[in-house]
């Protein structure tokens, strides 16, 4: 028996390149029902999901909830401030209340690196990563991938560059594990400040240069730069950071080829991307978007079902025909 | 689990299913009183292929195009638990408003009527056509839910632990029908 996705989806790193293939796989059918004139299929019907998010986010969770919402699950949104967590209560405790009120998945975003995963064990219900501290983002990754794929029919053999603070980014970290994984060549470049250590053992390429990525690459997926960086004194100033490295028509220019252009958002226009290349033509930023709907309904879609004993029992007679 | 081929008997073969197709087709248009209106949707994956089948059968001899869809229903099952960690959920397409529409589905096994179930139910969701009807290639009996077909190509006694295998051309080569019985079949 292959395996489906598991209990939880808490990163990509520990996931097969069939397991990716699989959630991409899902996701392309999971297109269609959000054009459909009712854009809601009852595969999730009855079961409960609790979006818990420590963190400030709009874009994130809203994906997960229109995700749940086409699925026809039932969704309660918790976030961090208003709520008991701000009157001292663990992580544990908050998720085993909810649990004892029945839920069947949990969607956490929180900052601590790990959290999703040590909630994963701790509770019955499916425990799904909407980002953890610098560690993971796996579904913003799996959209990432999802959207390469469409737009050059395949992610083998494709040169993918991250560009910015690679250092503090859970996107980066995912998408460097799931662009491995599925055989592309991957670069780095960003200010030598904000280049995690060492980076070069997990099979990626460092140019210190944007000039060198836009040589190399056939995608470019621009990371947010934090305007607390700036506060730290990881870069000088962002008019500084868009000199040297935000992305501009003029050094685009200047690639021997087309370079898809992505962002996970939200972006800061004129600080790490110009907005006359984020509304360019090869902007695929807001495909992005709409496929981080799919791909959320996908990764829903495959944590609730597959329990391959059930499965199996169906295969033997008894399932539909 | 491989089987003897004595457990393996054919109840179709590639003339015979090419027969009962082009019956198919007249009784759809006597059904549907023409063309007027009329919606073919095949369940994914044969009733896909069938329903184009058909549709090609209707077209040569009335001359005018048949819209046609696909449908896939795993979204719409009342099982996911049992859909197994891999499902493989195929592409729904359907040509425009159903309202007002009449459609005919298609497939090729029933045999509980929980896909057909299934397919109402998602039918609905693009919109109210003011008739649905049913068209199988094979009734193998074992219903679960009250449900009919109102074409039928080919009725055959099963039991539970029978096999209905529908071979296409499109897909597996060549036209086939077969029965392949299980234990105490």
């Amino acid at each position: 028996m292959t395996a489906g996705l598991g209990k939880d989806l808490t990163g990509l790193e520990h996931l097969s390149p069939d397991q990716i293939r699989l959630v991409l796989d899902t996701a392309e059918p999971f297109k269609e029902v959000s054009e459909r004139p009712i854009k809601k299929v009852p595969a999730l019907r009855g079961k409960t999901i609790v979006n818990l998010f420590f963190e400030a986010s709009t874009r994130t969770r809203i994906s997960f909830e229109f995700a749940e919402k086409r699925l026809s699950a039932d969704t309660v949104n918790v976030a961090a401030t208003g709520s008991s967590v701000s009157k001292g209560e663990t992580l544990v405790d908050t998720a085993k209340n909810l649990e004892a009120m029945r839920i069947d998945m949990v969607v956490i975003r929180h900052p601590s690196s790990g959290a999703a995963e040590f909630l994963g064990k701790r509770i019955r219900s499916n425990v799904i990563n909407a980002g953890d501290g610098k560690h993971e983002h796996p579904t913003q990754a799996l959209l990432d991938l999802l959207t390469i794929r469409d737009k050059h029919g395949k992610i083998e053999g494709l040169n993918v560059c991250l560009v910015g603070d690679v250092l503090h980014s859970r996107v980066a970290r995912s998408n460097i594990w799931g662009l491995i994984k599925l055989g592309a060549h991957v670069g780095v470049c960003g200010p030598h400040t904000l280049m995690p250590r060492g980076i070069e053992e997990l099979g990626v390429t460092v140019f210190p240069r944007l000039e060198e990525a836009i040589e190399w690459a056939d995608v470019l997926n621009v990371l947010r730069l934090q305007l607390e960086r700036m506060e730290a004194g990881f870069i000088p100033s962002l008019r500084e950071y868009y000199r040297v490295f935000g992305l501009t028509p003029e050094r685009l220019d200047r690639a021997p080829r087309p370079i898809t252009i992505m962002h996970p958002g939200p972006m800061n226009r004129g600080v790490e991307i110009d907005s006359r290349v984020a509304d360019g033509p090869h902007s695929v930023i807001l495909d992005q978007v709409t496929n981080g709907v799919a791909v959320r309904m996908a990764v829903l879609y495959l944590l609730a079902g597959g329990r391959p004993e059930l499965a199996d029992a169906a295969q033997r007679g008894g399932g539909p025909e | 689990m491989p089987r003897s081929p004595s457990d393996r008997t054919i109840l179709l073969d590639a003339r015979a299913m090419s027969r009962a197709l082009q019956r198919m087709a007249v009784e759809i248009l006597e059904l549907a009183h023409g063309t007027d209106d009329l919606v073919l949707v095949g369940i994914q994956r044969r009733g896909v292929e069938l329903a184009e089948r058909i549709a090609k059968l209707i077209e040569k001899d009335e001359g005018v195009p048949i819209p046609r869809g696909a449908l896939d229903i795993t979204l719409y099952r009342d099982d996911l638990e049992t859909v197994g960690p891999k499902p493989v959920i195929g592409e729904t397409r359907l040509p425009g408003d159903l309202a007002g529409k009449h459609a005919v589905i298609v497939d090729d096994v029933l045999y509980t009527g929980r896909t057909v179930r299934a397919a109402l139910d998602e039918l609905a969701d693009f919109g109210r056509p003011k008739r649905i009807s049913l068209c199988v290639l094979v009734d193998r009996g074992g219903r679960e839910l009250p449900i009919q077909a109102d074409i039928v190509g080919k009725s055959v006694k099963t039991g539970p632990g029978d096999r209905v295998d529908v071979l296409v051309e499109e897909i597996d080569g060549r036209d086939q029908v077969d029965l392949v019985r299980g234990e105490g079949g």
